[in-house]
């Protein structure tokens, strides 16, 4: 069981270096579905007897949202707005990558070395939340486009998610389902917002989004 | 009760989305929002019902509180709203100060967005449980995004954008200091592992302490940036701005303080298990430096919306501060927080007005008020007595225990630093507020006869607010004394 955790976490890792490399928005929506995927199959792995039917539900409930719906709702934004790609990043792709396998090592180094204070079903669990999370945020900051920003918050959401897994006990079911139906009607929201962007401004950078300064008056 | 009380403005909010005329729309807004009222005033008056220790839902001493500042405020601006409405239809309107031509939103979703905003409150007050709390917290997010978009224009959509993503992403952060809550009281037994605030509290030996240290870092974070607390407060200014003005008032009234409560909550875990000066501290730290910042931009500040919204920031930095200092402090920061949300409410109220007739935020644009609009003009000028702090209104109370607190205390330091603040901020806040009610009126403007609807709730909240500051009836001191000493705080 612990061999296909770790694959599991092994291939969001991977996920991840190629987000921070996906210069295409199209490879970078399919890699954040790809990353819903595994995540929907971690709870049935992780579970430990009692609670499977939770656990199922969990993961085809997260599978369906962040594999399916999610990518569905992005795509159709994309074609609607016509966005291909990320045009000049704030920060590079290659930086990015190089930063992103840096932080990994630190992630790696420090999230091992947690006290714990309960077994954890792999000791890769902490390192690749932390690293996630990590890349969620930096997607939202070294990027312009509302979209990538978008799904940075995803990505943010699914190291949180997968942190949490480590405490199904104690986090009940009902309070999970919330938690995801919060992050559903918030990407929803923020979708319907991309569109706005796209309407007012013909585009969807964000750093144009700058009158609302203090130095502007 | 407490399911009525969530339940009832979500069928509104429905029925609203439902019903054709406008007509029938504001009286459906204002009717929920007098009987969740009602209901609320007697939550007050009565004791409060029992529940289950592990019950998720249920009003303890510090919920009640907070859920009878929502409900007050949310009234309060339910009925100026239809007025509002009425001033802004749908059709193609300018902006005075950009130039751009804009329309607005939907009326019929912006009541059920309203409605559901009021649901939302109800139930953060209302959560004993931190998960519950955390999905209630990002729910109001949701829900008020689209109020701040109602006017369909690029600022406006700058304003949302930022909100929803630096406050989801903050509130993210929370989540991650409810797991680290979790693993602090699961140490020993992990299936004992909870985030109900009275097992938490009641598990004060058990707690590990640098877990909780972490924890309690990430919630600060989380809901800080939900409250304004400075570095996190970008959003804040922006949203406060660009939102139409009653939703304003709701964001600074009602809104922040929610997430105060998030934070209250977090740290009354702290305390009972013995790391209240680790929390309190970083509180302290925070809440001045919110103060000391927000002070900076109220000095110059030229635009009359953002100047309440800065200022928004200082009380809550002065909220933090006295959350900080914990014992008598605790009352009056609980005090100050209803002052505050009176007050401020009525200045966005008044704001609403001056915004009509003068078109502009401009403060250099605006003069004569008290000629022009001869109501919410005086309003306006005995609001900047109120929100300076000044001795007739009730949040000088809460300011002068805070202090007091501060200095009796060990903080002479931060009491000082807040001192200062506060002194700077009133002479910006003079500045500002006295060159728009006095001096001669424009020429092309004649004074205008104001509706009774928009000018009796910003007169009634102050009208609370004096009254506060002269006499605290006993019933509020009981509710009052109560929640401080369920957030592990003390009377005065």
């Amino acid at each position: 069981m612990t061999s296909g955790i770790d694959s599991l976490l092994i291939l969001l890792i991977l996920l991840n270096l190629i987000l921070l490399g996906a210069s295409r928005l199209h490879n970078a929506v399919r890699m954040v579905a790809a990353q819903g995927f595994v995540l929907g199959a971690l709870p049935l792995l992780m579970q430990s007897g009692g609670a499977w039917k939770a656990a199922l539900l969990l993961g085809i409930g997260s599978a369906l949202l962040k594999g399916i719906v999610f990518p569905a709702l992005l795509f159709r934004a994309m074609r609607e707005i016509q966005v291909r790609r990320e045009i000049e990043p704030l920060v590079g792709y290659a930086s990015s990558l190089l930063i992103g396998v840096g932080v990994l090592v630190v992630c790696m180094v420090w999230g091992a070395r947690l006290p714990f204070p309960w077994p954890v079903p792999s000791s890769l669990v902490v390192p690749v939340g932390l690293f996630t999370a990590w890349t969620g945020l930096f997607l939202i900051m070294a990027r312009r486009k509302a979209i990538t920003q978008v799904l940075g918050f995803i990505v943010l959401e699914n190291s949180i998610f997968l942190l949490g897994l480590l405490l199904t006990d104690a986090m009940p079911l009902l309070v999970e389902l919330g938690v995801l139906l919060d992050i559903f009607v918030a990407v929803f929201v923020m979708g319907i917002m991309v569109f706005h962007i796209n309407r007012e401004f013909d585009h969807i950078n964000v750093d144009q989004l700058s009158a609302l300064r203090e130095d502007a008056s | 009760m407490i399911r009525l009380l969530i339940l009832l403005p979500i069928v509104a909010a429905v029925a609203t989305l439902l019903t054709p005329s406008p007509k029938g729309r504001r009286h459906l807004l204002v009717g929920t929002a007098g009987l969740h009222l009602l209901l609320t005033a007697g939550a007050w008056l009565m004791p409060l019902p029992t529940f289950a220790a592990d019950a998720w839902l249920g009003l303890d001493h510090a919920g009640r509180f907070f859920l009878g500042i929502s409900s007050c405020l949310f009234f309060a601006v339910a009925i100026t709203v239809g007025p509002y409405l009425e001033q802004n239809r749908t059709g193609r309107q300018r902006e005075a100060d950009t130039g751009s031509i804009f329309v607005n939103a939907s009326p019929a979703v912006f009541c059920a967005c309203l409605l559901g905003f009021l649901a939302t409150m109800t139930l953060v007050a209302a959560s004993r449980h931190l998960g519950v709390l955390w999905v209630a917290i990002e729910a109001t997010t949701l829900v008020t995004a689209p109020l701040i978009y109602f006017h369909r224009q690029p600022r406006s959509l700058e304003a949302t954008w930022k909100y929803l993503l630096v406050c989801s992403v903050g509130i993210a952060l929370a989540l991650i200091g409810n797991f680290l809550l979790v693993v602090a009281s699961a140490a020993d037994d992990i299936t004992a592992g909870s985030l109900v605030v009275s097992d938490l509290v009641a598990r004060r030996a058990l707690m590990q302490g640098p877990w909780l240290k972490a924890a309690f870092v990430f919630l600060l974070v989380g809901y800080g940036t939900k409250m304004g607390l400075v570095p996190m407060h970008t959003w804040l200014p922006d949203a406060h701005s660009e939102a139409p003005s009653p939703v304003s008032a709701l964001l600074s009234g009602a809104l922040l303080n929610c997430a105060f409560l998030g934070i209250l909550r977090a740290h009354s875990i702290c305390v009972a298990a013995g790391l209240g000066d680790f929390s309190g501290g970083i509180l302290i730290f925070f809440g001045v430096l919110s103060m000391l910042i927000a002070a900076a931009f109220i000095v110059g500040q030229t635009d009359f919306k953002r100047l309440l919204a800065y200022s928004s920031i200082e009380h809550m930095g002065l909220l933090a501060l006295g959350a900080g200092l914990g014992g008598a402090a605790t009352y009056g920061a609980l005090l100050h927080a209803l002052n505050h949300s009176l007050v401020k409410a009525a200045l966005f109220l008044c704001a609403s007005s001056f915004l009509a007739v003068y078109r502009t935020k401009l403060i250099p644009r605006i003069h004569g008020a008290i000629r022009v609009l001869p109501v919410s003009g005086w309003l306006w000028l005995f609001g900047f007595l109120a929100i300076a702090g000044s001795p007739p209104f009730g949040t000088f109370v809460g300011e002068f225990i805070i202090l007091r607190t501060a200095f009796v205390g060990n903080h002479v330091w931060a009491g000082c630093l807040a001192l200062l603040a506060l002194t700077i901020a009133f002479i910006g806040l003079a500045r500002a507020f006295i060159s728009m009610a006095l001096g001669p009126a424009p020429a092309n403007l004649k004074p205008v006869r104001e509706e009774p609807q928009q000018f009796w709730p910003p007169l009634a909240l102050l009208s609370l607010a004096l009254l506060l500051g002269l006499w605290i009836p006993a019933r509020l001191h009981g509710v009052l004394a109560a929640a401080a000493t369920l957030l592990k705080g003390g009377v005065p």
